[in-house]
């Protein structure tokens, strides 16, 4: 064999291992990508810094009755944050109704320190210009659960009954374009645009959707909360705006976290 | 002066690995508001990064990186315990300066 023939057989060699390369590389989904890159920058959540802040906010004196909300119940005794969202919403004795995290908060915040209610209510969610505080409690609490295994009660039976109104609302079609959740989430393998819709009824897809939740948005640079997450559903749907956490957006949370249960929570998460 | 940023790094086998999460707005200056005034440009323009003194990463930033930035670089050296300063200057003048340990 001369000396063309090895450099023929080595640039062949050369060429198929090249292209091997390249079908691998084709091979890798858009979402196998999104995976990579979000293990890339996991560690740099700007959520972290609404955590903080949240995490801060807990322990400030605030409004008329001068308190902080350390004496705050989330379900598992005043002032138990760590592993308190893994269990919520559930039903609280005190106010006789299910409650999701930041339907609690509202209530802390309305009764231990005595902020009227309207005064949250009235913008809940962050915005460019003004940062919600109930949005940053909601992150640091949340943040307190990270590798927790998410396990919702439905043994009371307004919290079955909020699961199964949850259930009905996920079904329900209605608005102008004829919508339901579960005209998108009900269904494996499909997408808008870019992103993969979980389908609720496979419980991998439910555990990852739930628990990924609440999240920073890059493509708006804020940390968004579950309510909100809910309530921009329904403006895709073109249903009427819910009010803040009001019991439908409550009971849909309920059937959607009763789905995910067994999940380890990962939040706060990172999206798009 | 700007907010804090959150500073990770871990030295492995000589090499240490950085991670900087910055908190700014990063205004481009080519958005514009509802009312159809443009928001001011504002954005970290030099990002520099030293070990015991020694400048291990020095960064010219622009309009095109995102809100929040975050930046992640290696550099060879760097022992655990050892201090890693983070400094950034934006085009307002504004400044920030932060500090972490490298760990394991």
């Amino acid at each position: 064999m001369n000396t063309s023939n090895v450099k023929k057989i080595f640039l062949l060699c050369a060429l198929a291992a090249s292209s091997a390369v390249l079908a691998v590389e084709g091979d890798v989904s858009d979402s196998d990508r999104i995976a990579q890159y979000r293990e890339m920058i996991s560690d740099g959540n700007p959520a972290d810094f609404d955590e903080m802040n949240g995490a801060e906010l807990w322990k400030k004196v605030a409004g008329p009755k001068q308190a902080t909300l350390e004496k705050c119940d989330l379900g598992k005794g005043a002032g138990v944050v760590k592993g308190a969202y893994a269990e919520l919403p559930r039903y609280f004795k005190d106010t006789q109704k299910v409650q999701d995290l930041e339907s609690r908060l509202l209530t802390c915040m309305t009764t231990l320190q005595g902020i009227p209610e309207e005064e949250i209510t009235a913008k809940p969610f962050s915005s460019d210009k003004r940062k919600s505080d109930i949005s940053a409690l909601a992150t640091y609490v949340v943040g307190q659960s990270k590798g927790i295994k998410m396990a919702v009660s439905l043994k009371h039976p307004k919290e079955k009954e909020a699961y199964e109104i949850g259930k009905r609302v996920f079904n329900y079609r209605a608005g102008p374009y004829d919508f339901a959740c579960s005209t998108c989430h009900a269904t494996s393998n499909v997408r808008i645009r870019m992103q993969d819709l979980p389908n609720f009824h496979v419980k991998k897809d439910a555990q990852d959707a739930y628990s990924s939740w609440p999240a920073y948005r890059v493509s708006q640079g804020l940390t968004r909360s579950f309510q909100w997450r809910l309530n921009d559903c329904f403006r895709q749907q073109r249903f009427p705006e819910p009010k803040f956490v009001s019991e439908v957006t409550v009971a849909l949370t309920m059937y959607l976290a009763v789905s995910a249960n067994g999940a380890e929570y990962a939040g706060p998460g990172l999206k798009r | 002066m700007g907010n804090p940023m959150k500073i990770r790094a871990a030295a492995k086998d000589g090499v240490t690995e950085v991670k900087i999460l910055m908190q700014h707005e990063m205004e481009t200056g080519l958005r514009k508001e509802a009312d159809g005034t443009l928001v001011p440009a504002w954005f970290i323009t030099e990002v520099k990064a030293q070990h015991l003194g020694r400048t291990v990463l020095e960064a010219q930033f622009g309009q095109s990186i995102s809100k929040n930035p975050y930046l992640l670089f290696r550099f060879k050296g760097g022992a655990v315990g050892e201090k890693i300063t983070v400094s950034w200057v934006d085009n307002k003048g504004d400044k920030r300066e932060d500090e972490a340990v490298i760990g394991a």
